[in-house]
């Protein structure tokens, strides 16, 4: 995911909704401990920018927070969520780690590949979807499973994956818990 | 059936909601402590109630509070941890999305006995939809007078605030997830000082386990003694089971400490028994981390013993022939299992998680999943078996967190009780070209291929 500073553009809109929501999420903290709030405003912020993080988003959420860019960067790039470059819209993470392969998650994720003719880490044509291999999400017991926004799609099979893949293109499916 | 404490009224309509909760008896805790009770007496029956960590470490929860610096006159803070991210566990997110007035409940009561008036529960960052169910149950919880300034007129003040992380399997270790609520990378900090002393913002904090938290209520509303009377030995209580792998019923189980494996295994009312009832070949029975314990040692110990659900009877025969408890991530392989693959498949884990701070692990865990990649895909050597069991005991204990250890406990144990599945790989190569060599047919199937090259 290492990627070029200047690659990728990005239109930044700091709304009032926005901003009303990062300073409820900064008044969680004492006044001078501000920076706590890094984590949780970078996911708002996120969100509310085709869920990825431009260095100048990431530089505008430092002025915000009053702390040095780099503080922001290292964080960024430290979480597996945050996203550095622009992605799918729908992005289909689906877990990899070991309980999900008892329940045949490897077959499924290949499944959907084909149908959705991309491999790994790799943006559809038409820029609507994205498949990714992540660690356990903590759904062991729901396995196969994936997460697509804020939400979990659980007990997978095919049958199910065509019918997400179906919501999706109708723009069927809610992807942020608002 | 066992004794239910936290998920006895799971099944209640509507128990996600204040209203429902209240009713049903919720929040008596909190008017028990703040009214009848000082902190101290509330950490007491903690203490007597023997419970240990329910996260994974199993230290004993009235223990640790005791710990914390009331001296230094400092801000004092709980912080829950719900970064539930070892594979195999799945139990906190049951409880905060199904009841998660109980957590705050918990969270109230233990608060109060750590005189703590800024509390945090740090959740991951991927159950999102979870920690909205959180925020609303906290203002909820503060609308009906449970939080904030001079709660129940007893002068107690408690601010309580939900984080949420973004992605780090490390940040469920103490001082990482103290870091990452600081607004900074998951990196462990050098212990001493523990939290205790130093922890969020340099202030005196204790970090629990959602389950251990949820404990609380019960154990203040009827004595530490009469929940030490529940479990076996040391190993009171009951304990949360995250059932998951190749068997009938996955899901979430509550269990009195002490029940038998083989009964949890089989039964209706637990797991019953094996999908497909093909043959039980490994059980890893508390995460990722623990060892994973072959079929002739899971119903029994190496003694002969029955082998029970408590941290004891689990690591019966240290790591030559037992396992641990650890977070209660129970998961089971069948026949068809590649122990292999997933040996790979859980270093690959400790790999993407390692925070990078410490060479043993950051380059270790790197070494591992290569080497285990290619054995699993027909490359391996001979010598590789060696090199692995050589590279996990150079991590193990010489990393500031115990995800070294984490890491190299599941290779040293596939080792230690499947190595001839590792021979296998390495000699056969054209026979595990397929990555469900084991399905048609299983290693026992083709084991006598291994003894008979075996000098």
């Amino acid at each position: 995911m290492s990627m070029e500073k200047h690659n990728f553009k990005q239109e930044i809109n700091i709304t009032p909704e926005l901003m009303a929501r990062i300073n409820e999420l900064t008044s969680h903290y004492p006044e001078d401990k501000r920076k706590s709030a890094l984590i949780p405003v970078l996911h708002e912020v996120q969100d509310a920018h085709d869920h990825w993080l431009s260095y100048e988003l990431q530089d505008k959420v430092a002025e915000i927070l009053g702390i040095l860019p780099v503080e922001v960067y290292e964080v960024v790039s430290f979480y597996t969520m945050f996203n550095r470059r622009p992605i799918g819209k729908y992005m289909f993470e689906f877990c990899q780690t070991s309980c999900c392969v008892t329940r045949g998650v490897e077959n499924l994720m290949d499944y959907t590949c084909e149908k959705l003719g991309v491999k790994i880490g790799e943006t559809s044509a038409d820029g609507l979807f994205e498949v990714r291999g992540v660690e356990c999400l903590g759904a062991c017991g729901y396995a196969p499973m994936l997460q697509l926004g804020d939400f979990y799609h659980e007990n997978l099979t095919k049958e199910k994956v065509d019918q997400l893949i179906e919501d999706c293109k109708a723009g069927k499916v809610t992807l942020l818990d608002k | 059936m066992g004794k239910k404490i936290l998920l006895d009224k799971i099944n209640i309509p509507g128990i996600k909601t204040y209203e429902v909760y209240r009713q049903n008896g919720g929040y008596a805790s909190v008017e028990k402590a703040l009214k009848q009770m000082t902190p101290d007496e509330v950490t007491e029956e903690v203490k007597t109630s023997g419970i240990r960590g329910r996260g994974g470490a199993g230290f004993p929860v009235g223990m640790k509070w005791s710990f914390i610096d009331k001296k230094s006159g400092n801000p004092r803070h709980l912080v829950c941890n719900a970064d539930e991210s070892e594979p195999g566990t799945f139990k906190d997110r049951y409880l905060m999305e199904y009841i998660p007035h109980l957590l705050i409940e918990g969270m109230i009561t233990s608060s109060y006995a750590l005189g703590a008036n800024l509390s945090y529960i740090y959740i991951r960052g991927e159950y999102m939809w979870v920690y909205k169910i959180l925020e609303r149950a906290i203002a909820e919880a503060k609308a009906a007078g449970w939080l904030g300034k001079n709660i129940l007129g007893s002068g107690y003040d408690l601010d309580l605030y939900v984080h949420v992380g973004a992605g780090a399997y490390i940040c469920g270790e103490e001082t990482a997830l103290i870091e990452s609520l600081e607004g900074k990378r998951g990196n462990p900090r050098i212990k001493p000082p523990f939290p205790a002393v130093k922890g969020l913002w340099q202030n005196p904090t204790v970090v629990n386990n959602v389950e251990s938290i949820a404990a609380v209520p019960w154990i203040v509303l009827n004595t530490g003694e009469e929940y030490a009377k529940i479990g076996i030995g040391r190993s009171t209580g009951t304990k949360l089971i995250s059932a998951s792998g190749h068997i009938k019923n996955p899901g979430v189980y509550e269990i009195e400490l002490g029940l038998s494996v083989e009964e949890f295994m089989n039964s209706d009312e637990y797991l019953g028994g094996m999908m497909n009832d093909r043959p039980l070949k490994a059980l890893v029975p508390g995460g990722s981390s623990v060892p994973i314990l072959p079929a002739h040692l899971i119903y029994k110990t190496a003694a002969g013993e029955d082998r029970l659900m408590s941290y004891e009877s689990l690591s019966d025969g240290g790591f030559a022939t037992g396992s641990m408890l650890g977070s209660g991530g129970f998961i089971v392989y069948n026949d068809t299992s590649c122990i292999v693959r997933n040996t790979w498949n859980f270093s690959r884990f400790y790999h993407h998680e390692s925070c990078g701070q410490c060479t043993p692990c950051r380059e270790g865990t790197g070494w591992l999943e290569q080497i285990l990649h290619r054995i699993e895909n027909g490359h391996g050597r001979e010598e590789d078996i060696e090199l692995l069991w050589s590279i996990q005991s150079k991590i193990e204990g010489n990393t500031i967190c115990p995800l070294g250890d984490a890491a190299s406990w599941p290779v040293a144990a596939a080792i230690r009780h499947f190595r001839e599945e590792f021979e296998y790989h390495v000699r056969f190569p054209e026979k595990i070209k397929n990555r469900e060599h084991f399905v048609n047919e299983p290693f026992e199937k083709v084991r006598h291929l291994v003894a008979k090259q075996t000098v």
